[in-house]
């Protein structure tokens, strides 16, 4: 059940968050949205569990990509921060989760919400819809708590360019970039009304993030007209650290 | 076991003060749950001992704050491995609150607000094992810890000191609690690692 | 209802339930026995820290399911599901 990873490629997405690639011998391939677990093992035989989103589009070259959030009192995460090496070994477990996916069938309107490290799994749904081509309308809103905790920023600012892609809205929390038009809070009611796909288009809505955000974030949408059934979520922990 | 990983050594902190087997110190006080937090007015909190059929004894808050209380100092070891030494609580001794009940039960089952129960044999409450604490480190227990009161009783391993206790059953028998039920050992005695149901 | 934010989902439990289930619980919908409303697995409130892994209904908060992983193997409690549907269709 557990398989070897190597880590192939090491890449820093905020100044606590860095994406780590793996080369998974016997990848049976995944779907955007699923995670992994990853084990770590310390020579007296402790050990402990994590779960990791994956990143990276679903692809026939065993590759595995994780975002890692450093939490201040993590056990784990700093570890994998900060001295995992390029060419050191991670177990994991995978790919786990058939509900909160985006399979490249699906034509709806998809909105993707996400709070923090949430964007983790909605970021492979927008890679996997650009590595299919797939037409179907996706909106990302991207709520963070200042624009240096963007996660995938220049990756995300050239699809926002591209005209026939997808719109991204941000919303910051604490502080927003120079000459931002909303002052920094949380999303609210107004910005699901103008940042979103209206509920009578029946989008399929994807919401990931810390479990206060996810609770708040689906009620403003069922709120707003959309379908329980329609929105599928996945909580992390109010730290951030999902276990 | 797994492949090592390389520097890892996790959250541990090394020691050489006797812990029992198989568990690690930590300094923070970990928050572990089977629920959501209850919230429970003091005005609305009770302790009833009963005996399956009648009502022994029961407090509210004002007449349970009105006992006699005392403060401990004691060591917890978690069934999850972690143990925290030396931790301060103020608290009704049970012998206080067991006092004047004549009974046969040798076993109690403790239940809490919310759905958690633990069984616990009656002896292992009396002779100074056990409190139902209100306070935690000079301060009043706070909810995710298991305020108002929780039962406290180090001897054995922390899921038998049940958060947001409500009362307990006198029992001839003994009856699982909610882990005991599923798997945990029936009596829990860290020093003797009784985790699981099996353990010697 | 308490609303003491401590839980995470059954997305999170599904690593662990996969050891247990053949087929991915999460997109499972689960019928909750106390309080009779049906919802997809991921929907569950799971609070996994303790001494095992507790799957509680969003709606009523009852047990619904528990899991613990014992030395003499996992214990598996879904007393308080009247049921599970799971999709077999390929």
């Amino acid at each position: 059940m557990w398989r070897v990873g190597t880590v192939v490629a090491l890449r820093d997405e905020t100044s606590t968050a860095r994406t780590i690639t793996l080369e998974v011998r016997d990848w049976p391939g995944h779907l955007a949205g699923q995670h992994v677990d990853v084990r770590l093992t310390a020579p007296d035989g402790y050990s402990a569990v994590r779960s990791y989103s994956i990143a990276s589009a679903p692809n026939s070259e065993g590759h595995v990509q994780i975002t890692v959030e450093r939490l201040l009192n993590g056990e784990v995460s700093p570890y994998l921060t900060q001295e995992v090496n390029v060419g050191d070994r991670l177990e994991l477990r995978g790919p786990i989760g058939g509900w909160f996916v985006w399979r490249s069938e699906q034509t709806e309107p998809i909105q993707l919400i996400a709070g923090g490290s949430g964007i983790v799994p909605l970021m492979a749904m927008i890679r996997s819809r650009a590595a299919v081509r797939s037409a179907a309308p996706f909106r990302l809103l991207y709520s963070v708590r200042e624009p240096g905790a963007v996660f995938y920023r220049d990756e995300l600012h050239s699809l926002s360019e591209n005209a026939d892609s997808m719109s991204i809205h941000y919303a910051y929390t604490r502080a927003t970039p120079k000459n931002w038009p909303r002052l920094p809070g949380r999303i609210d009611t107004k910005l699901i009304a103008n940042a979103t796909w209206a509920a009578d288009l029946g989008p399929t809505c994807y919401i990931c993030g810390p479990t206060p955000f996810v609770e708040t974030v689906t009620n403003l949408l069922t709120v707003s007209g959309n379908d329980r059934d329609r929105i599928r979520t996945e909580r992390f922990g109010s730290t951030g650290e999902r276990k | 076991m797994g492949i090592i990983s390389r520097g890892f050594s996790g959250r541990r902190t090394p020691t050489d003060v006797k812990l029992p087997p198989g568990q690690y110190l930590t300094t923070d006080f970990p928050v572990l749950s089977a629920g959501p937090t209850p919230h429970v007015p003091l005005e609305k909190w009770e302790f009833v001992i009963d005996d399956g059929k009648n009502v022994l004894r029961r407090w509210d808050w004002k007449s349970f704050r009105n006992l006699p209380s005392e403060t401990v100092t004691v060591d917890l070891h978690c069934v999850t491995r972690w143990s925290k030494l030396g931790t301060s609580w103020e608290g009704v001794s049970l012998d206080t609150l067991l006092a004047d009940i004549k009974t046969d039960a040798s076993y109690t089952l403790v239940r809490s607000y919310g759905d958690y129960t633990t069984n616990v044999p009656l002896k292992d409450l009396l002779n100074k094992q056990a409190w139902i604490a209100f306070r935690y480190d000079d301060q009043d227990l706070a909810p995710e810890h298991g305020g108002p009161a929780r039962l406290l009783v180090p001897h054995l391993y922390l899921w038998k000191s049940a958060k947001w206790v409500r009362g307990m059953t006198l029992m001839r028998e003994d009856k699982p609690g909610f882990w005991e039920g599923l798997g945990y050992h029936i009596y829990g005695d860290p020093w003797r690692e009784q985790r699981y149901s099996g353990d010697r | 209802m308490s609303s003491h934010i401590a839980y995470l989902d059954g997305n999170a439990a599904a690593g662990e339930l996969n050891k247990l289930f053949a087929s991915d619980i999460t997109a499972a919908t689960g019928l909750c026995k106390h309080c009779g409303s049906t919802r997809r697995f991921a929907e569950a409130r799971l609070y996994m820290d303790g001494p095992g892994l507790v799957a509680r209904c969003c709606v009523c908060e009852h047990v619904l399911l528990r899991v613990v992983n014992a030395r003499q193997g996992a214990f598996l409690d879904v007393c308080g599901l009247t049921y599970l549907r799971f999709d077999t269709s390929e």
